[in-house]
């Protein structure tokens, strides 16, 4: 399959956090030809082993993780006339969500929409006031008897958005973030089968990283790698966007450089990437957060761990736009990363 | 489906091409005569006996959306607004620009950027097509983009872009399909978004005796912090404007279409708004004076990428005027 069609395959389903299933057993299908094992765990992480060369008992183990579920919405209330109140799930931006196209996730699958006050139904002034969630409703056109039996309060919203290709290889779709990072997992697996590598590669597409990291805590403690990374999205450049902040789409993957990241991790990447002639850039990240790195550097005992990131548009919008380029570039970069693991750079993780 | 074709076509007051084409397309087997303007109103005539009544039906093609008047050295889009568009829908959404439907997002900062305080006015909003330099075969000034919105259907109910007025172009459309005994011009007009610039050439054009607007309105049937009666309800049949902003109602006109109504049965509601015009505003002021009346079906959120239509409001719609427009020669 071609990266962009695993793109859109990844992005079509639903994986609002905490509710990741629909997105979890597309991950293993489209996973699974390139590993030796796949599972689901208790929690709703997707889990993919794919074994190396190595002989013996002390086997070394790589993680790989990027989260699976996404931002969305959730009904809170529904009113008399059949209108759904809902609160955020994640950092979802209410300023896009006026005039958007939903999906509410109960018995049935519901079609529906924010609902957006036209301009001739406005009091003065209104247009100039931002939007609140508490302004906000979620309309399917049914009344509140015809929702009883199918929607429930706590029902999730997604919000649709279509996979678009743009031109020149950029690619825009909802829940970008983190996808794209998955079918780098998927991506880096099926370079590998191309690629001898010793260590053991463990691939997680982590559940509720978007809530709490969860996904990524409970399955370092419960693989206990010797090396992990995460792969997620970081902010890209655009008007209006800090330079000094961004990671300008085209320039390959970022790696993450600061105190949430082993240093030596940091420059291996950076390394392997000159020594492979790979379009790539370096992200200063001053604070730990934001990604699976967070949870994976303090998993037991400590695991040495560092950040990849595929920079994007529009983060958490239903318009996050990438350039496939640099997702294509992330996978390449991993699997030489993998195949050039060794005991020896090991070791050298705890020398400082 | 009729409405999904209508609904998908782009059609950006002052380039109706495509719209145009896919009505026209529509109507040539139904009617004797089809013609346009120099505006790009669309006429279709069906010749009725020699009575010598002549009766307009009019519905406009064109729908908000977005004008590019700037293409950046970067690359990036800029637009402004065609009709009338709260910035606030605009941000995360996607369109199609230009003749050739390239594919664009309405792009913005991350949440994580800090907490929004104001509103983000279309000035400052880009579109991105994906290029890293200026290209006009993807976006140049002067192409219009639509919303990338498609039409799904949900047991009764539509959702999909420009129900206002698309619903409208398909009920005369359905009623072109029928005979009356009398001359039947329905017109497809340009520019109603602009100030209703199409329907007051093409009413003085066609100079007809009564004449009847199809529309798709506001429906406001929807949570509010203040006790309004709403517009119109959604489902509770066709709307029948007396007064809005652009005109008052021929009342001999409202008085037959509410009680054609009556006698067959069919539901049918007043718009409770005066906000708003609609084409009649400049037909009724055309030549000697053109007597008319504007017929609507309710819609949810007009003038947004993505709005809501009862279909058994649009059948309705359809049979209230087919029943009335039997009866206009007892006028």
């Amino acid at each position: 399959m071609e990266l962009k069609e695993l793109l859109k395959e990844l992005t079509d389903v639903s994986g609002v956090s905490g509710h990741e299933y629909e997105a979890a057993q597309v991950t293993v299908k489209l996973i699974e030809p390139f590993s030796d094992e796949v599972s689901v765990d208790k929690l709703g992480s997707a889990i993919a082993l794919k074994r190396g060369d190595q002989i013996g008992e002390n086997r070394k183990k790589v993680l790989l993780a990027a989260h699976l579920d996404e931002i969305g919405l959730m009904v809170t209330k529904i009113e008399d006339g059949g209108f759904l109140r809902i609160t955020n799930v994640g950092g979802t931006d209410v300023t896009i969500l006026p005039g958007q196209s939903v999906t509410v996730l109960g018995k049935e699958k519901l079609k529906g929409v924010v609902g957006a006050k036209p301009p001739h139904l406005q009091e003065p002034g209104e247009s100039g006031r931002p939007v609140q969630m508490d302004d906000l409703y979620v309309d399917t056109g049914r009344k509140k008897e015809e929702l009883t039996d199918i929607i429930e309060v706590g029902a999730l919203v997604r919000i649709e958005s279509e996979f678009t290709e743009l031109s020149n290889g950029f690619i825009s779709a909802m829940a970008m973030d983190d996808r794209a990072g998955v079918a780098v997992l998927v991506e880096t697996l099926r370079r590998l089968k191309e690629r001898k590598h010793e260590w053991d590669v463990y691939a997680i597409a982590t559940a509720q990283e978007e809530v709490s990291g969860l996904g990524a805590i409970t399955t370092a403690f419960h693989i206990q790698p010797d090396v992990a990374i995460a792969i997620d999205v970081t902010f890209g450049d655009g008007p209006g966007m800090p330079e000094r902040r961004v990671s300008p789409l085209g320039k390959g993957p970022a790696i993450g450089l600061g105190p949430n990241f082993h240093p030596k991790i940091t420059q291996k990447l950076s390394d392997l990437a000159s020594e492979y002639e790979l379009t790539h850039q370096i992200e200063v990240d001053p604070y730990p957060g934001g990604t699976d790195a967070y949870s994976l550097q303090v998993s037991r005992e400590g695991v040495p761990s560092g950040l990849v990131s595929i920079p994007l548009r529009n983060m958490h919008s239903t318009v996050e736009t990438l350039k496939l380029d640099d997702v294509k570039r992330c996978a390449e970069l991993l699997s030489i990363f993998i195949s050039r693991l060794d005991s020896k750079f090991q070791e050298d993780l705890k020398c400082f | 489906m009729l409405l999904e074709k209508l609904s998908n076509a782009s059609g950006v007051s002052g380039n109706e091409k495509e719209i145009r084409q896919v009505i026209k397309d529509e109507v040539t087997p139904l009617v004797d005569e089809v013609s346009t303007d120099s505006m790009g109103n669309l006429f279709a005539v069906k010749k009725g006996s020699d009575s010598g009544l002549k009766v307009m039906l009019a519905a406009h093609m064109d729908e908000v959306g977005l004008f590019i008047d700037f293409v950046e050295g970067s690359g990036f889009v800029r637009f402004k607004k065609i009709g009338g568009l709260d910035d606030r829908i605009l941000l995360s959404k996607k369109v199609y620009i230009g003749e050739n439907k390239t594919p664009g997002v309405i792009g913005l900062k991350p949440i994580h950027f800090g907490n929004k305080g104001s509103v983000v006015g279309s000035d400052d909003m880009f579109i991105d097509v994906g290029a890293s330099a200026k290209d006009d075969k993807l976006a140049k000034a002067g192409d219009t983009a639509t919303f990338a919105t498609k039409l799904v259907q949900s047991g009764d109910i539509l959702r999909g872009k420009a129900f206002d007025d698309r619903a409208g172009c398909g009920v005369i459309i359905e009623l072109l399909k029928n005979s009356y005994p009398f001359t039947l011009v329905g017109v497809f007009t340009v520019q109603e978004e602009l100030g209703m610039r199409g329907a007051r050439i093409a009413a003085y054009a066609v100079n007809p005796d009564f004449a009847f607007t199809l529309e798709g309105t506001t429906a406001g049937d929807t949570p509010t912090k203040r006790d309004v009666s709403p517009s119109t309800n959604m489902g509770a049949g066709p709307a029948i404007t007396i007064m809005d902003r652009s005109f008052i109602s021929d009342k001999r006109l409202v008085n037959l279409l509410t009680d054609t109504a009556k006698r067959d049965n069919i539901p049918y509601q007043f718009k409770r708004t005066v906000t708003g015009g609609t084409d009649s505003g400049a037909i009724h002021l055309q030549q000697g004076g053109i007597p008319s009346v504007t017929v609507a079906v309710p819609v949810r959120y007009i003038h947004s990428p993505v709005s809501l239509m009862n279909i058994n409001d649009f059948n309705n719609a359809v049979v209230l005027m087919d029943k009335t427009l039997q009866r206009v020669p007892e006028i």
